[in-house]
């Protein structure tokens, strides 16, 4: 049989050529994202429509009818007729308290220098380019909680006068106690996890039990025992400082999530890994540091960040034990008389609402970062 | 089974050679269980320097779990284990000293993910015996040489082919300079042409006298390289002997089914 019809011979290879206009560039795009078949039109029809119909009055209120501080008419009265939208100029007027609390205003040079420090130790350990790592993290871990502490507390050698815990407050106490929490809270909650998976089953059932403890409770009666029943307990006349009572509540209560999350990572590493180490003779501490704990971690980022954001959330429930956190102190400012009109309480909440938003929206963005950047391309 | 031949594989026997009188491993009377499974029944082996084992068997038999008690992987409940003279017991000195001298490849090459070639290979070295870093990548340069892929050594095991991980995995545990390498299916997980590249390092590496133990199905390999054949059944030890003996003259009914279902 030599007459087969399907047999064939390329005697020419073909040149590339350029792909049709209509799937390429904002045409191609949008026929492919915005107008593939029916249902996504209509979708993005009415994604406009409701662009449309919310987008201006939030922009009327927020820009067009606030009253700013540079505005023409830019006093109270502006703010309480009819039309006005924001009271921007009454968060400008109470920007310092929302910042610094109750602290005395001729001592927020100390409150700013803890800033700074805080950034300046904080940006090179997160910039994975930037060397001196060990030397950085001896500044965030060691040297700034020591330094923070006895410059915002004053008193004693330091010759600066006394701001004692109850005085510290507004985005500077809800700073303080989220980065206590979050550093705290990892360390603790891996160790927490590794606990949990361990084969002596006094250190497994105790870890276990702090786990399930923390956990079946709401962070609201943490500090509610923190702050007044463990007074209780201890002998009389030792008084700990509410500050510190309500730090270690949220740094335990968040480990114990934290713990959960770890052991996640841990569990989703094949076996091979664990029996890899053992095989080249590391120890347990050792098959941990170098090579169970940098995938499981990895692994487990997306989990750890939610409990930082949960955790920067949840530190405005400290207002409840009389902390004056950047909530609480908004809060504080909105049934103010002098600055008494229609939109001062929605002005002050979407201004903590906004800070809020920056902090958990960085961490968020840095996780994805942080993701894409130790991906090694594997998939076991 | 696999399409790697006995006269694909050239090995020089002549390089090869069993010490009459050092013992690299001795197992006597071994029993290990899981929970009442009675997974390895009364395993009596008697290891030389030099020896290399090819150990086969249907799956479930129990060749793994015999060569992953020889590092510890497993533990054994009865008899005793005592590789290049330390017994193996609970303490876990011990248990650390065999495995620096035992270096072990397994079937998925459980390479670190997350460190480079490089970096998986000079791992242990750095921090079990404690070299320096300039010499321990010396050394490691010099096994990826030896399993000719030096060129990988900045690159990570997920951008490797399977044959290129698992002869990474071989640099990996010849870096910690051991005396006696066990093998778990290194092969198994390959697709049929790169089987031969790791049959090719592992031929090499008989050749310079490594006392080697492998679970495989390649019997290309065991007849060409092996010393002695053990073959398994249901934990048992069902019969060893030299490999031209034991492809051509099989003496138990199970290994004459066995033989006759993986030879074609």
């Amino acid at each position: 049989m030599t007459d087969t019809s399907f047999a064939y011979v390329r005697d020419e290879m073909l040149d590339e050529q350029p792909a049709p206009a209509t799937s390429t560039g904002v045409i191609g795009w949008m026929k492919a994202n915005l107008f593939s078949d029916i249902p996504n039109t209509i979708m993005t029809i009415v994604g406009v429509v409701f662009l449309y119909w919310f987008i201006p009055p939030i922009f009327n209120f927020l820009v067009t009818h606030a009253v700013f501080p540079w505005s023409v008419e830019n006093t109270i009265d502006a703010c309480r007729t009819e039309e006005a939208g924001a009271c921007w100029i009454y968060v400008v007027d109470r920007f310092n308290f929302f910042i610094y609390g109750f602290y005395p205003a001729e001592e927020y040079w100390r409150v700013n220098i803890c800033f700074l420090l805080g950034a300046v130790t904080l940006v090179p350990l997160l910039w994975p380019d930037l060397p001196y790592k060990g030397l950085s993290a001896i500044g965030f871990f060691v040297v700034l909680p020591v330094a923070t502490f006895f410059l915002l507390n004053g008193g004693g050698f330091t010759g600066l006068a006394e701001v004692p815990t109850e005085k510290w407050g507004g985005l500077t106490i809800t700073l303080i106690i989220a980065t206590v929490g979050i550093v705290a809270s990892l360390p603790i909650g891996i160790v927490l996890a590794l606990g949990r998976r361990s084969h002596m089953p006094f250190v497994k059932y105790v870890c276990i039990a702090f786990i399930e403890l923390w956990r079946a409770v709401p962070l609201i009666t943490v500090l509610f025992m923190a702050s007044i029943m463990l007074p209780l307990f201890l002998p009389e006349g030792t008084s700990i400082d509410k500050l510190l009572r309500a730090l270690v509540g949220v740094s335990l209560f968040s480990a114990a999530y934290m713990a959960e999350v770890v052991r996640g990572g841990l569990q989703a590493l094949p076996k091979g890994q664990y029996e890899a180490a053992d095989a080249l003779g590391l120890n347990y501490f050792k098959s941990m540091y170098l090579i169970i704990l940098p995938q499981a971690l990895k692994h487990s980022i997306p989990g750890i960040v939610n409990n930082f954001i949960s955790l920067f959330k949840d530190t405005s429930l400290v207002s409840i034990v009389g902390l004056f956190d950047l909530l609480n102190t908004v809060q504080a400012t909105t049934a103010q008389v002098e600055w008494k009109s229609p939109h001062q309480a929605t002005t002050g909440y979407l201004f903590a609402a906004a800070m809020f938003w920056i902090f958990c929206f960085g961490m968020s963005r840095y996780s994805m970062y942080m993701e894409r950047r130790l991906d090694t391309g594997h998939k076991e | 089974m696999s399409e790697v031949e006995a006269s694909d594989i050239k090995a020089d026997r002549s390089k090869m050679h069993v010490s009459d009188t050092d013992v690299a491993i001795e197992i006597n009377s071994m029993n290990k269980w899981y929970g009442d499974f009675h997974v390895l029944k009364d395993i009596n082996l008697k290891v030389m320097k030099g020896e290399r084992i090819v150990i086969a068997g249907p799956s479930g038999s129990g060749k793994s779990t015999l060569i992953r008690c020889i590092n510890r992987l497993e533990e054994h409940q009865q008899g005793e284990i005592i590789v290049d003279g330390i017994e193996l017991t609970n303490d876990l000195k011990r248990i650390d000293e065999v495995r620096r001298e035992v270096g072990m490849v397994f079937q998925h090459f459980n390479l670190f993910p997350h460190l480079t070639i490089m970096e998986n290979c000079t791992l242990a070295p750095m921090w079990v015996r404690g070299i320096p870093k300039a010499e321990a990548e010396a050394t490691a340069m010099e096994y990826l040489e030896k399993v000719k892929i030096p060129e990988q050594a900045d690159k990570f095991p997920g951008q490797l082919s399977g044959g290129q991980q698992q002869r990474v995995a071989i640099a990996r545990s010849l870096c910690m300079n051991p005396n006696i390498m066990l093998f778990d299916e290194p092969t198994s997980a390959l697709d049929p042409e790169m089987i031969k590249e790791v049959l090719e390092v592992m031929v090499n590496l008989a050749e310079t006298g490594m006392t080697m133990l492998c679970v495989t199905h390649e019997m290309g390999f065991a007849r060409q390289v092996a010393n002695r054949v053990i073959f398994m059944d249901q934990g048992q030890i069902i019969e060893q002997n030299d490999p031209d003996n034991f492809f051509d003259n099989p003496q138990h009914e199970r290994t004459k089914l066995f033989l006759s279902q993986i030879l074609h």
